[in-house]
């Protein structure tokens, strides 16, 4: 599968390119920059907010000889992944909540069946069919596993589009170097929203993968299965993708941060509401206040080390989050013990504003 | 000498693990010896499904995978695409078919995929121990139905091949059974003509053959073979149901 070199039009004329940054939508940033890092496999299910994605995808597979299938549902979108990727192909399937749901199946057969694959979430209010507003309520969905059976999925957080470029471009890499499948938990704000980013070019490069399904010519066949029914056979195989993790947690955790150093308060926020927090922590700094902001990128490994250096009894952490209260328990466990940990966030689908996080910071900071 | 009967060159020499007088074993050597006939080893990828055939890598000699309950034609329709010079075929039950994977099959039917599909109807769901399944026979006694299929409550039995022949897309269906030399032979002449559709890029071809499973249908094999002639054939007619290049 031969990468595009052209890969300044990504299949459109733009008519003006400012200091070589271009102006897309996140949806269609995702699809691109997947497209550059060689997926040749696409197919998915329409569901608000992340339509733009199979959209694209649909006119310009054809043009890179890539594949795109809209799937008769999410459940035969995701297990045609699982057939693309077991042939070596790199391929990916996008959705949001509700269809990330009926997906679950097909992430836990990817994880045991070890196939390369990215899945993106834009994900939306829930439970149920929820609303089309931005949220982070599949949080422990993503990081937890979501399916059946001991896995996990490498997880990243993009809070702008030029992350979603950047973050689309290493999921390809980071599947395939360690055979997992690998999300892109967006949500709708940043799916939907346009603003301008660097295209920069794939630098990566697609491995040789002896292991995928191609006919079986000048070799032993392959086999690719998730039934292990041979006396403590399960338990082997479970180690070994436990050993994997340990290895994700080791080298490919990620993370950002800002005025740390000497913070009082520590926010801690990950995708759109760290964006949202990040304007209103840069404020409060420039009047003065000691807030700081830890920006977890990864998900699943979470940066746990990251957080207990800067755990203290001098320092209290407050996470952020477009749901319930769901990564204020990793928080927790990282920091176990050595601050108090407090969270502030809305479920449903509802925004929280700048204001509203300086209300809560400039209350805490002053109590 | 001419040697007329051998040990099929894609199969490997392993004792099948099936129960005595089940259908599954014939059905593998059948698609192994369509394979061998047309010398495309090298190029075919099977799809096993959940179910009693869920080994079937154990016994094939050539690339496989297996597919979560009910997915394998979706799983097909992306190997076919990615790989479209590769002979992709699925080997389905009735239980991964014609309930679980109901969609799956028939939006791959319905898209035309170049794939061969092979359906096995034992009117039962074998594996977990004989429950109703969507072809099980009226007053059928299964697990699950006890005191035997109830038209009123659970529907007749489901007539997948009748079904995939509607579609316009569909390139051959047909049904076939293994309850007899006859049978065999015929079963082993549709699933060449599967393959060789496929080779053709002909398009989607589905047989469905009806198996025997003696274990849960509670007979001895010889009692079943009569049981899929008298009973089973008569609700799920036999023959060629549709078949959009008319050879033989």
């Amino acid at each position: 599968m031969e990468l595009l070199k052209k890969y300044d039009l990504l299949g459109y004329h733009f008519t003006a390119v400012k200091n070589k940054k271009i102006l897309m939508k996140g949806n269609e940033a995702i699809s691109a920059a997947a497209v550059e890092a060689g997926c040749r496999f696409y197919a998915g299910y329409p569901i608000t907010p992340q339509n733009e994605i199979p959209e694209y995808m649909s006119w310009r597979m054809p043009e890179v000889n890539g594949v795109f299938i809209q799937a008769e549902s999410e459940t035969a979108a995701i297990n045609m992944v699982y057939g693309a990727a077991a042939c070596g192909a790199r391929a990916m399937t996008s959705s949001s909540s509700p269809g990330i749901s009926l997906k679950q199946e097909g992430l836990s057969f990817l994880a045991g069946a070890e196939l390369p694959s990215v899945i993106v979430n834009m994900q939306r209010g829930g439970p149920g069919l929820g609303n089309i507003s931005a949220s982070q309520a599949d949080y422990f969905q993503s990081v937890k596993g979501g399916g059946h059976g001991d896995y996990k999925l490498l997880v990243y957080a993009p809070y702008n589009v030029q992350e979603l470029w950047d973050l689309t471009m290493l999921a390809f890499d980071k599947a395939d170097e360690y055979r997992i499948p690998v999300m892109i938990l967006g949500d709708a704000i940043i799916g939907q929203m346009m603003e301008p980013f660097n295209p920069t070019p794939y630098k990566g490069s697609i491995p040789e993968k002896p292991w995928a399904l191609t006919g079986c010519k000048d070799r032993e066949p392959n086999v690719i299965k998730t039934l292990f029914l041979g006396e403590g056979e399960l338990e082997q195989r479970n180690y070994m993708l436990q050993r994997k993790y340990e290895k994700l947690k080791e080298h490919e955790v990620r993370s950002d941060s800002f005025g740390t150093d000497d913070a009082e308060l520590i926010v801690v926020a990950f995708g759109i509401a760290a964006r949202i927090a990040f304007s209103a922590i840069k404020k409060l700094r420039s009047e003065g206040l000691k807030v700081g902001l830890l920006r977890p990128i990864t998900l699943f490994p979470f940066p746990e080390k990251q957080l207990q250096v800067l755990a203290g009894p001098d320092r209290r952490f407050l996470t952020i989050e477009l749901n319930a209260g769901q990564m204020v328990e990793d928080v927790k466990l990282a920091v176990n013990g050595k601050s108090e940990v407090l969270f502030y966030g809305k479920p449903g689908g509802s925004i929280i504003t700048p204001e509203e996080v300086q209300e809560k910071i400039t209350t805490l900071l002053s109590g | 000498m001419n040697k007329v009967f051998e040990w099929p060159q894609h199969l490997k020499k392993k004792p099948f693990r099936f129960c005595p007088g089940c259908g599954h074993s014939i059905v593998h050597r059948l698609i192994a010896e369509a394979i061998e006939k047309f010398s495309i080893r090298d190029n075919v990828i099977g799809i096993a499904p959940v179910g009693c055939a869920v080994f079937a890598y154990d016994y094939f000699d050539f690339d496989m995978i297996e597919a979560a309950h009910g997915r394998p034609p979706a799983i097909a329709t992306a190997m076919k695409r990615v790989l479209p010079d590769r002979i992709v075929f699925s080997y389905q039950g009735d239980g991964d078919l014609a309930a679980i994977g109901t969609a799956e099959i028939i939006h791959a039917a319905n898209r035309g995929e170049n794939i061969t599909v092979f359906f096995i109807n034992n009117a039962t769901y074998g594996m977990t121990g004989g429950q109703m399944a969507p072809t099980t026979l009226i007053n059928q006694k299964t697990t699950t139905s006890p005191q035997g299929r109830e038209l009123s409550k659970t529907g007749a039995p489901m007539k997948v091949c009748e079904m995939i022949a509607t579609i316009e897309s569909v390139s051959l269906a047909v049904r076939v059974s293994t309850d007899s030399i006859k049978g065999v032979t015929s079963t082993k002449n549709m699933i060449e003509r599967a393959f060789k559709y496929q080779i053709e890029g002909k398009g989607f071809a589905f047989v469905e053959i009806l198996s025997p499973c003696p274990t849960d249908w509670g007979l001895a094999p010889d009692e079943a073979l009569k049981w899929m002639r008298n009973e089973m054939a008569s609700v799920f007619k036999l023959g060629v149901l549709k078949d959009k290049w008319k050879t033989g």
